[in-house]
């Protein structure tokens, strides 16, 4: 999923104070599980922001409204009715709900609520990992199922470097050495010869240096 | 003449805990302050932040959330869970420049029932001292507008 942390109230409340009705948006995908900008989030923060002006002797008009997936058209156009009602939009969504929003209606300013993270995995009950960095070209299935680009912190493709140490990472004690992961999951595997193939230098267009990406699929967009 | 501030206060108890004190505060004639509403909760597990934020949203002047001693609870960590939620909710009010102090966690088995009334009474005064809420002051002047 794509996780999210929610910005500093400081933050929220310097981007909303101009206006006198907001209109706040939460997502019930990715933002939701990773507790951040579902339906409970939203209105936490409603309070929490009539709460403050409040206190500064405003009353803030704030709808609240939870989309099913806030980076798709079909979903955004809920909004319609709406907007027309705010002075400006918050969303809680990640960057992409934020910007299909402000795609959709052009008229509002609209403000993030969140700072989007990155894609990972739920460890355990509160508390995600990186797992992903959408490279663009998988080698996960060479590596024994443990990404070296999103989980080693130089993104080394043969590793381990001199840095690993109990394996862990020299950055920080916390962090597990990807190729010790690897290596310990291939000698599982008994694919421990695995190691030695030289990975060639990795072809990065199919990541961000090929500037901004697009999946067309003709059988479907047509 | 103005009215002297009483304090409007909302107790989320623990069924297996707080709740009974409650019962048996009564039961021993101890008396506490009627300022304290309670809402029994199965298990202070059960309280969200979002219960706390919209009490005090509403107009609450305090809120506490009393559960189990630790170690005790009927659902193993629920009150470690509320106890936590209820630091999240003290670090949001401190962000929104509410005093934190209006919301607590506080602990007791069943049978402290003079506990219950002593907390309390405790935490009434000390939300006197504090004053009315913002929201609640908000709400006392629209009064006192449409009076006039």
């Amino acid at each position: 999923m794509i996780t999210a942390v929610r910005k500093p109230m400081e933050e929220i409340i310097a981007c909303v104070a101009p206006y006198d009705r907001i209109l706040l948006v939460g997502c019930n995908e990715c933002v939701s599980v990773c507790s951040v900008g579902g339906r409970k989030e939203v209105a936490l923060l409603a309070s929490a922001l009539q709460m403050h002006f409040l206190k500064q002797g405003k009353t803030m008009d704030i709808k609240e409204i939870t989309l099913e997936r806030q980076c798709d058209p079909e979903y955004v156009e809920e909004l319609v009715n709406l907007t027309d009602g705010a002075d400006a939009i918050l969303s809680m969504a990640c960057g992409c709900g934020v910007q299909t929003i402000a795609g959709r209606y052009r008229e509002k300013p609209v403000f993030p609520a969140v700072n989007t993270t990155f894609m990972g995995a739920s460890e355990r009950q509160g508390v995600w990992s990186e797992r992903c960095q959408g490279c663009g070209d998988c080698v996960l299935g060479i590596t024994g199922g443990i990404c070296p680009i999103a989980r080693c912190s130089k993104r080394l493709m043969n590793g381990p470097c001199g840095g690993s140490s109990n394996g862990k990472c020299e950055i920080d004690p916390n962090i597990d050495c990807a190729w010790q992961l690897i290596w310990d999951r291939l000698k599982a595997l008994g694919l421990e010869r695995r190691i030695e193939d030289i990975m060639e230098a990795k072809d990065w267009r199919t990541s961000r240096d090929g500037g901004p990406r697009k999946i067309v699929r003709e059988d479907l967009a047509s | 003449m103005t009215k002297a501030f009483e304090p409007e206060i909302v107790a989320f108890c623990c069924h297996y805990c707080a709740y009974t004190a409650a019962d048996m505060a009564g039961s021993k004639r101890l008396s506490y302050p009627a300022n304290v509403k309670i809402i029994r909760v199965p298990c202070t597990g059960k309280v969200d932040p979002i219960h706390i934020m919209k009490a005090l949203h509403k107009g609450a002047d305090g809120v506490y959330v009393a559960g189990c001693l630790e170690g005790d609870c009927h659902f193993k960590t629920g009150n470690i869970r509320a106890a936590h939620r209820v630091r999240r909710v003290q670090a949001l009010l401190e962000e929104i420049g509410w005093d934190s102090r209006r919301v607590e966690m506080i602990t007791m088995s069943a049978g402290m029932g003079e506990r219950f009334a002593q907390t309390a009474r405790e935490f009434t005064e000390k939300i006197r001292e504090l004053g009315p809420s913002p929201v609640s002051r908000a709400g006392q002047e629209a009064g006192r507008q449409a009076v006039s």
